[in-house]
């Protein structure tokens, strides 16, 4: 017999993990001392996202990894239904949100809107869904990476 | 300055296979008979096409499909990348190596079975690509979690609603209602059951998607000069263009300045800057509708109203017959086949020879456009 927060515990172990490439890697290596961290082009100092080999500006190779805030509002969100992987079928209908980073607005993240760092995809109620609503990120442990999710400022 | 692809060539043939859920024929054996029938459809012998083009997407690839037909010498042959984003841009590859004299007939398809194969979100084993690792740990695993996405902001910013995306499922069902060879021939559609269908990804239900299809699609194109003598009304390629924005990111078009105003943008400039006419000359219209959202964008792209206005755009029937646009008079995506938007390349063309199951009086001039949200291609067809 396996209990409700088991079976919880199971499917969540069962979400997709980020795949990072080359790019992307110091992202999610970041992320995995709790930090919130955006490509940053060493020369003219622009961010830029997703993570690439030179600055789209001034095509300087040269890049840093700037701190986030971690602070952002919703700038759209999705509530995807079954027919989806199982372990995301199990917590749908769930949310997904797209953050804008309040420390670069176009910066936009996806990430989900849940009650806690390692609440499931579905805690949080849907009437609470909405387009500016201020959130921050959390870090969530899965599959030994450090995954981001966002919580609401208290209001 | 001469060169123009103005014109200077024609879609003489078209072809199709049935459209079903499930098919018992194979990828290969549906392109073979889409092509042959597309070239009897022209009165050109399989033995004299010498251009292929399809998309990076398609399984079927031109050694083969040109073996099986019988095909004589090829000296032009291109694949089109994005998915949907291709259907249009086949057409224009073939045109310009006509028109430039490095073939003579060209052969474009696109063969699919979506609808017998399995689904990769149902699917726990599956390996989903590396540019995901911004995304589908999250759970946005399908297209329509990622045009949902942008759909909700859209509604949020221009004060669009189902009933907007409603207008335009209905516009292509009504359609579909009167085409034999549609999927929902005869399967009408009220706004009740859209209202009360089930959620897809909200803000998108089942009919804001589009159908699994398996099925076949092909054309030819040879010079405006040959075409004369074909056997069927010429139908010119007037202008064509291809859609790349600076800073576009596929499917995700969420990290540039204005997600909103995607690939439909850049390509309508081009096209439109190379033709002799404008959006409110254009008589009917065949837009990509892998989604309903995807309309308003695309009517705001192309020019026929303005940024924010597509979805005011759809009300009082204006995508209906003896509307302002008809759209998609086969059905589209949405109600006649989902083939990568293929089948809208070929209903654009029997509009302009006049036979369409749905046709617009004395229509003379039709847009056609591939997949929004994606690298896109558009062209302008006119009898
Ligand atoms: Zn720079």
């Amino acid at each position: 017999m396996t209990t409700a927060s088991e079976a919880a515990a199971e499917a969540a172990a069962e979400l997709l993990l980020p795949v990072p490439d080359e790019d992307g890697a110091p992202f999610w290596e970041y992320a995995a001392q709790g930090e919130l961290r955006v490509q940053a082009c060493a020369a003219c100092g622009r961010l830029r996202f997703p993570p690439r080999p030179c600055c789209p500006h001034c095509r300087s190779f040269d890049s840093e990894w700037r701190r986030m805030s971690g602070r952002g509002r919703i700038w759209s969100y999705v509530r995807p239904h079954p027919p989806l992987l199982p372990a995301y079928a199990a917590q749908a209908p769930y949310n997904v949100i797209l953050v804008e980073l309040a420390d670069a607005p176009h910066i936009r993240l996806a990430g989900n809107l849940v009650t806690s760092a390692d609440a499931p995809l579905d805690s949080v109620d849907p009437a609470r869904l909405r387009i500016g609503a201020r959130v921050h990120a959390v870090f969530t442990e899965t599959g030994g990476m450090a995954v981001p999710r966002w919580v609401l400022e208290k209001s | 300055m001469a060169a123009t692809l103005k014109d200077a060539t024609a879609i003489v043939g078209i072809g199709q296979t049935d459209f079903a859920k499930r098919l018992p024929q194979s990828e290969k054996e549906l392109a073979c008979r889409a092509i042959l029938a597309a070239l009897a459809d022209a009165g050109i012998d399989p033995g004299e096409v010498d251009a292929f083009a399809s998309y990076t997407m398609e399984e079927t690839d031109e050694v083969e499909v040109a073996k099986a037909i019988g095909a004589g010498d090829v000296t032009f042959f291109s694949k089109i990348g994005y998915g949907g984003g291709g259907s249009c841009a086949t057409v224009g590859h073939l045109a310009s190596a006509v028109a430039t004299g490095q073939a003579t007939v060209g052969v474009a398809w696109r063969s699919r079975k979506r609808g017998s194969g399995p689904r990769p979100w149902k699917n726990t084993a599956v390996q989903l690509p590396t540019p995901g690792q911004w995304t589908r740990p999250f759970g946005l695993l399908r297209p329509a979690d990622e045009i949902g996405m942008l759909a909700r902001r859209y509604m949020h910013e221009y004060g669009a609603t189902r009933d907007h995306l409603f207008n335009v499922a209905m516009a292509c069902r009504n359609r579909a209602n009167a085409n034999p060879a549609a999927m929902m021939y005869e399967r009408p559609l009220t706004r009740e059951m859209y209202m009360t269908s089930r959620m897809i990804s909200d803000p998108l239900c089942l009919f804001d998607n589009c159908l699994e299809t398996d099925g076949a699609l092909a054309c030819v194109i040879v010079s405006a000069e040959r075409a004369r003598d074909c056997r069927q009304k010429p139908v010119y390629v007037h202008s064509v263009a291809q859609g790349l924005p600076a800073q576009h990111h596929g499917m995700v078009n969420y990290w540039n300045d204005d997600p909103l105003s995607g690939p439909a943008w850049t390509a309508a400039r081009h096209l439109w800057k190379q033709a002799d006419f404008g959006p409110q000359d254009v008589d009917v219209a065949q837009i990509y509708d892998a989604f309903t959202p995807l309309i308003p964008l695309s009517l705001e792209g192309y020019g026929f109203c303005g940024r924010g206005e597509g979805a005011a755009f759809t009300e009082g029937g204006a995508l209906e017959m003896g509307g302002r646009l008809p759209i998609n008079t086969g059905g589209g995506g949405l109600s006649e086949a989902y083939v990568h938007g293929f089948n809208l390349i070929n209903e654009g063309v029997k509009q302009l020879r006049g036979v369409s199951t749905a046709q617009v009086p004395d229509a003379a001039t039709c847009l056609v456009t591939a997949g929004e949200g994606v690298p896109t291609s558009a062209i302008l067809l006119r009898s």
